[in-house]
């Protein structure tokens, strides 16, 4: 009798810990709900008062909101796509699995390992007007007085090489592990047949590799949707509002605007689309998850 | 594949060359540069051979540096010490609680059981502001703004979702029957937790460590939002150093180099784990 209490108690005290300490971080969580409902502004205190909807509803005829949906999806879409097209490009150029390909991958995997905060100031070093590699580099090639991340025409294309240095080896790792464990048996017998490559690549590589390519698709649309430490380190959101990202925007509204219940409101939105990929990325990632298990 | 043309061999030399040129010259020319004074940073056309100085290194280690304007202090050595701190008790936090969590996960059927794994596993997802900027306010509330406390408590946002579903992994991998054996002899469940499965997980579970602590190191926006300007980390001490020496970009060079050297030496040493580690254990390498 006791000993049967005992094994039913016995996951949820394991798992207990871990639990509470989440759970006090929910309360926060619920905290930003509240206050995405109210009129709360640090610098008017007595106006605070619940409106409702009223945060939501002005992001409609807000020109702000729109411009971060925008800036955000044209990041996130441009990252995420960048970074697979060459990512995949990589795994396959490394595909065969000899040492010298190995020590490659294994050297691609050192931007990924670099904070995304300190990587946005080493290209802000190299990107420096007086005296950047890179600005001397645009102007061997007559660009001349390329101002890169200070310019509205160009802060985009910068960030984007930030993201693109980190987060590609991200694509690469992954989906190289994906194409050296597909089975062999499809492309020996196309190799027998004489079957072009584009062929192969296109009917049976993708094909074949493409639970790994949504897995790592979404994995990065994630991350890149909150997109933060680049952006806020390289020009904080500037300049004007060119890279006014849902974080970078939610953050300088609670701490230069002091209008809590706008940022609040602005992370509920952002938390709706991550919730929504989210769900889509689990499902995939099981999926994944178990082949993995099965295999190992 | 197997019959390659020379052709095919050479352009995928160079193109292998160019992928490396531009993933690593940013880390060597950074290297170059902590390595260099201001004089020959700034010179025009760039070279590569200059007289290399410590004096940069110098400056932050001893966290004095002489300008033309007078004696700068650099607390840039606290923003290391910070870094080592929070990192290290993130993760033990971590180990301490997400083993025993993956473990009942991974050999127990319960109810409400995958409803919590999976919960757990969504805070890495969310937006890590939506919690921050409540907490702020209420860490003055709970005197945690000035702590370390506070901050490895919210890291475990960071290091518990990692731990849990990694060694989650590792133990499902491993067979019960071992468990099972070593129970029939006589022995506790406790014991045999102890002797037999942290044992045989123990690489899988080093690795989830390794790996989270490579990202509570490089984790930049928690402690942003958190820390007190003497509990910062290198990643916030680093742009905060930025801002305040402005023109010292040998300095802000060796600073980078510091902060980022210990991830780099883990990642390499623990490359072997990380395809299954970053995939949270959806991907084998």
């Amino acid at each position: 009798m006791r000993d049967a209490f005992r094994r039913k108690a016995l996951p949820y005290l394991l798992s207990l810990p871990a639990l509470l300490v989440c759970v006090g971080i929910l309360i926060p969580f619920g905290t930003a709900v509240y206050y995405s409902l109210q009129r709360y502004r640090l610098n008017l205190p007595h106006l605070r008062k619940m409106n409702w909807g009223e945060n939501y509803l002005k992001f409609l005829t807000d020109s702000e909101f729109w411009n971060t949906l925008q800036v955000s999806l044209a990041y996130t879409g441009l990252t995420v796509g960048l970074e697979l097209l060459l990512g995949l490009g990589i795994a396959l150029l490394l595909q065969r699995s000899t040492r010298f390909n190995n020590f490659v991958s294994i050297l691609l995997l050192l931007p990924l390992m670099t904070a995304p905060a300190l990587a946005a100031l080493m290209w802000k070093l190299m990107t420096n007007p007086n005296f950047g590699i890179l600005s001397y580099g645009a102007a061997l090639i007559g660009f001349e007085n390329m101002k890169w991340a200070s310019d509205p025409s160009t802060a985009l294309l910068t960030v984007l090489l930030v993201d693109i240095w980190v987060y590609t080896p991200f694509m690469m790792i992954l989906l190289l592990a994906g194409l050296r464990s597909l089975p062999r048996q499809p492309f020996e017998a196309a190799a027998l047949d004489g079957v072009p490559r584009t062929f192969v690549f296109f009917r049976i590589t993708l094909p074949m590799l493409s639970p790994y390519i949504i897995t790592a698709s979404l994995f990065r649309l994630l991350d890149s949707i909150q997109q933060f430490d680049i952006i806020y380190a390289m020009t904080q959101g500037g300049p004007g509002d060119t890279l006014m990202v849902f974080q970078v925007e939610a953050y300088l509204q609670f701490f230069q605007a002091t209008n809590i219940g706008k940022s609040a409101a602005l992370l509920m939105v952002l938390w709706v689309i991550t919730f929504i990929l989210s769900n889509l990325f689990v499902k995939q990632w099981l999926r994944l998850r178990e082949q993995a298990q099965g295999a190992g | 594949m197997q019959h390659q043309s020379t052709f095919e061999r050479v352009l995928r030399g160079v193109l292998i060359a160019l992928v490396l040129v531009f993933f690593m010259f940013p880390i060597v020319w950074i290297l170059l540069m902590s390595f260099q004074t201001n004089e020959q940073i700034l010179r025009i056309p760039p070279s590569l051979l200059f007289e290399p100085t410590l004096e940069n290194y110098r400056a932050l280690i001893t966290g004095r540096l002489e300008t033309h304007a007078g004696t700068l202090d650099i607390r840039f050595m606290q923003n290391l010490w910070n870094s080592l701190i929070l990192s290290v008790f993130s993760v033990a936090l971590a180990l301490v609680l997400g083993v025993p969590a993956a473990y009942a996960f991974a050999r127990f059927r319960f109810r409400l059981g995958e409803d919590i794994a999976f919960t757990l596993l969504s805070f890495r997802f969310a937006p890590p502001l939506l919690v921050l900027l409540p907490l702020t306010l209420y860490f003055q509330d709970l005197g945690l703004s000035d702590t370390y406390v506070g901050l490895v408590w919210v890291y475990q946002l960071i290091c518990l979702p990692l731990i849990l579903w990694i060694v989650r992994g590792y133990f499902e991998d491993m067979s019960p029957d071992i468990e099972h054996a070593y129970r029939t002899a006589g022995h506790g469940w406790l014991t045999t937790f102890r002797r037999i499965s942290i044992p045989l997980t123990a690489p899988g579970i080093a690795a989830a460590g390794l790996l989270a602590f490579i990202f509570a190191w490089n984790n930049f926006i928690f402690a942003l939002v958190l820390a007190s300007a003497d509990k910062q980390p290198v990643t916030v001490g680093a742009l905060a150093f930025v801002t305040a020496s402005g023109i010292q970009y040998g300095q802000i060079a060796a600073a980078i180099v510091l902060s980022i050297t210990p991830t780099l030496a883990l990642a390499l040493y623990a490359q072997r784990y990380l395809v299954e580690g970053l995939s949270l254990g959806a991907v084998k390498g």
